[in-house]
């Protein structure tokens, strides 16, 4: 570390710029990390798996795809078929191929893992399916029932929300999706890498998903604002939340709003909304503050817009990280510095804007709970990234600062097993209920509440 | 360190392993290169009569493809050697001149007429070459002009041809015998009527590997249509195996040397031909497949086996398991094995549990524990030992078949009480 400690000293010259790299490199830098299997591969990989009676692969997904049977249709050729098992299970098992931590879900519970040491290549599998499957002119797979004529609200266009009004469309519900933002899709489409889901994957996913009919999105619709859970309970049969976080965690330190510290989320946002990245600016030493997805997601990037240093400060070892291993090696092996226990004490600046930041160290005490050695270290910094987790923000369903619902002791929204909330007719699922946190846990919660929904519509008439 | 050398019908070679009759022994340039290899001999792939042209097309093979594993078995529709006679017999007498120590069997085939065998003989005799080869067996393309498999099937004509063979050469016969037909002691017994000197066995096996679904064609397609082909490879070696077996243990086969031939991949496919009693083997999709060089692990692992259980030479195993090759009736009654899995290995796939259940005694339980940890377990009283769930386990000695002592003695079904011929008898 003594060479970043010693950029501490020349850190009062703030170096953040675009167009660090030339355009080949950008190119490069943020084309698929998965390159996609060819049919060839995909056929010697699928022909590995040993097709589990009761296969721990599909009790690790919690979407529960019939994984052995998809993959035994892609042995036979049969890429429709196997994209019909997955989508039947998850209707976004496109985005799921691609950002799924497979390492610790459904590659984790493979057998073959035991059995020969490496599992079956079950996101690279599911993505040649689903792949194979959107190139066919026959792709849409799922037909309507007769019209019900019953509405539901639905909020939010991300995974779950996409996920509820798909199912709800598919039994002949007309849906009605509010979205705040300019595009349909939520963190697939701003909230995760570039390379993860290149070539507009999550703009066509979604369209896939509408091309259902009998959804019909509205955007620059933001619960709170433009429309209120109240009248949405009047105008619709049922509502589904799925508006995910709108906060982001502070890290409790002083001047934390200074120029140049901003929040990851955004760093990511801004970044899958550039429609040209040489013409986004990158610091040239970066910290991201975190150890989770979305730190990895941020300092991976930072470094491959041209950031020279970054470093990732995470204030436990590399075990506690919620980034899998995976994540944490595809970070190292793009020039990231993972630092662990240390946590922030300080942010160092010159005129307003930051520096640099100091840490002190930290262990953990006899009863394992973690505090400062009181040793410190400082690391220069154009720009700082928090990526300390994310918030539900509850005052969109408030009513004159009382919640319309009820809320879990970690804030979020509290549902059943079926995704109901406390409110007759309103259901939530996604990063506003406990859960995961995982688009795929998300697509689940909105699958659910669709069958919950449907379900009630059908009893009451 | 086990000596290899092979003895059959008066032929000798380095090792058993000989190249079999085919495409890869169709030239001295594939032959020398089998030799440098280290093949302990080859029989040349079938010359036919001087004269009428031999033509073949394109293509000429088929395959057989399971989960991802090529060729499990290989089909192929090409005729005899396409080469004149005279560049043959040239090669031959070369290559037989400058590997004298390997063995070099010449494989023949032409109209059931005397005067035409006693011309090619006469003919082959003169290379130094060290037998024949009598090639009944093709099951395409030439079965179709009256020869190949259509001799072979008939087992008066397999006896004419060999005795013919014999009154004009001096050189060792070999037999090779086809594996259409319902029981192979016919044919054998018909060579060995005729004074054979050896069988070799088996032939192809008639087959159409597939269908091209697009073209609605038999493969291999030639031009929209297919023929049918010459079965072969890993596949066919159970069925090579029982007519081996079958012809060692036939009394009025009279201990014919073998030459087993049949989906022979490795030095183990190899030592269970020689302990159901062949002499040599003969190999060809597994070269086909991957060359020459798979032959140094066939000498070597087959000598390291030797070694480790002591024996010899190939004599000292040659024909061990053939008193062991009974008839169902002579089995025993009374033998009692259990599944049993061990826990500490069992990776939770349940291809047991399932094998069991849906198609089986239902006689392995699935639970779950507390952990979530699938758990199979053998019910002792529903399993009949009959291996299933230990052949669809992906892991090596995960299920073994555990004998319970009954304290019965040996029962065979003629023994048994419960055999409706005993039943009788009693009453």
């Amino acid at each position: 570390m003594s060479s970043v400690v010693e950029l501490a000293a020349q850190a009062a010259e703030i170096d953040i710029e675009a167009g660090r790299l030339s355009t080949a490199e950008y190119a490069e830098n943020f084309s698929d990390i998965h390159p996609p299997l060819d049919r060839n591969k995909a056929i010697v990989e699928a022909n590995r798996c040993l097709f589990c009676y009761d296969a721990p692969c599909i009790e690790a997904c919690p979407t529960g795809i019939q994984i052995p049977i998809f993959i035994k249709k892609i042995s036979t050729d049969n890429v429709k078929g196997a994209a019909k098992t997955i989508l039947e299970a998850n209707i976004m098992g496109g985005s799921c191929a691609r950002v799924c931590p497979t390492e610790e879900l459904c590659e984790e519970a493979c057998v073959r893992n035991t059995q020969s040491g490496q599992p079956i290549k079950i996101g690279q599998l599911q993505r040649y399916a689903v792949d194979g499957l959107m190139k066919r002119d026959d792709r849409q797979i799922f037909v309507r029932k007769p019209k019900t004529g019953k509405k539901i609200a639905v909020v939010g266009a991300g995974p779950a929300g996409l996920s509820c009004a798909h199912g709800l469309a598919r039994e002949g519900h007309d849906v009605v999706v509010f979205e705040a933002r300019e595009k349909s899709g939520g963190l697939n489409e701003y909230g995760i890498a570039a390379y993860k889901v290149p070539d507009n994957f999550a703009q066509s996913e979604v369209d896939y998903i509408l091309s259902i009919g009998g959804i019909e999105v509205k955007h620059g619709q933001a619960l709170g604002k433009q429309i209120t859970l109240q009248q949405l309970r009047k105008d619709y049969d049922a509502v589904f939340l799925g508006m995910g976080h709108a906060g982001v965690n502070a890290l409790g330190i002083a001047d934390e709003d200074m120029k140049g510290v901003e929040s990851a989320v955004d760093f990511i946002e801004e970044l899958r909304k550039a429609k040209d990245l040489s013409q986004l600016p990158v610091g040239r030493r970066i910290i991201v503050i975190g150890g989770g997805n979305t730190a990895i997601d941020a300092a991976i990037q930072a470094k491959r817009l041209g950031a020279e240093y970054v470093t990732l400060v995470y204030r436990r070892g590399p075990e506690n990280m919620t980034a899998t291993v995976w994540e944490q090696e595809f970070a190292q092996t793009n020039g990231v510095v993972i630092k662990h226990w240390a946590m922030p004490k300080m942010l160092v600046s010159n005129r307003g804007h930051v520096t640099g930041m100091e840490f002190e160290y930290t262990q953990l005490d006899a009863n394992g709970k973690l505090m400062g050695t009181g040793d410190t270290f400082t690391i220069a910094a154009d720009q700082v990234f928090k990526a300390i987790g994310q918030t539900f923000v509850a005052s969109p369903i408030q009513d004159n600062g009382k919640d319309l619902l009820q809320l879990t002791k970690k804030g979020r929204i509290a549902t059943n097993d079926d995704g109901l909330t406390s409110l007759p007719g309103v259901y939530a699922g996604g990063d506003c209920t406990e859960g995961q946190d995982l688009t795929v846990s998300a697509v689940e919660g909105g699958k659910v509440a669709a069958v919950a929904i449907n379900t009630m519509l059908k009893g009451t008439k | 360190m086990a000596d290899l050398t092979c003895k059959i019908a008066g032929v000798t070679s380095p090792n058993p392993f000989w190249l079999a009759s085919a495409p890869p022994t169709d030239k001295e340039y594939n032959v020398v290169r089998a030799f440098e290899a280290g093949w302990g001999g080859v029989v040349w792939k079938t010359l036919g009569e001087d004269g009428p042209p031999v033509v073949n097309v394109s293509s000429r093979y088929g395959a057989m493809n399971y989960n991802g594993t090529k060729l499990a078995g290989l089909n192929n529709i090409e005729l005899i050697t396409d080469r004149p006679l005279d560049v043959n017999l040239r090669e031959i007498e070369r290559v037989k001149k400058n590997w004298p120590d390997r063995a070099l069997i010449v494989s023949l085939m032409v109209p059931c007429e005397e005067n035409a065998w006693e011309k090619i003989v006469k003919r082959v005799e003169t290379t130094g070459c060290d037998g024949i080869e009598l090639n009944f067996g093709c099951p395409h393309g030439m079965s179709e002009r009256g020869m190949g498999s259509a001799v072979g099937q008939v087992p008066a004509y397999i006896q004419d041809v060999t005795t013919w063979c014999k009154k004009h050469t001096k050189m060792p016969v070999f037999v090779k015998l086809t594996p259409n037909i319902t029981n192979i002691l016919h044919p054998a017994r018909a060579a060995v009527n005729g004074g054979a000197d050896a069988v070799s066995l088996i032939n192809t096996i008639n087959s159409i590997t597939g269908v091209d679904l697009d073209l609605m064609s038999p493969e291999p397609v030639v031009n929209g249509v297919g023929a049918h082909g010459g079965y072969c490879g890993p596949a066919v070696k159970p069925i090579a195996l029982c007519m081996v077996g079958e012809i060692a243990r036939d009394p009025d086969c009279k201990r014919i040397p073998i030459s087993g031939i049949g989906g022979i991949s490795t030095w183990r496919d190899a030592a269970e031909f020689i302990s159901l009693g062949a002499g040599s083997v003969q190999v060809c999709t597994a070269a086909m497949h991957y060359g020459f060089k798979i032959i140094e692990d066939m000498c070597d692992g087959l000598s390291n086996w030797m070694d480790d259980k002591g024996y010899k030479n190939l004599d000292a195993f040659r024909g061990l398991a053939v008193p062991n090759y009974k008839n169902w009736q002579d089995l025993d009654m009374n033998y009692d094995i259990k599944a049993k899995i061990d826990p500490e290995k069992c990776i939770e796939c349940g291809l047991c549990h399932i094998a069991c259940e849906d198609t089986s005694h239902q006689a392995i339980k699935a639970e779950k524990g507390p952990d979530g940890k699938r758990i199979y377990t053998v019910i002792d009283q529903e399993c009949v030992g009959c291996n299933l769930c230990m052949h669809v386990c992906p892991v090596e000695s995960c299920i073994t078949m555990v004998q319970v002592d009954n304290g019965k003695p040996y029962m065979t079904w003629l023994q048994d009480p419960r055999n409706p011929a005993n039943m009788k008898k009693r009453a």
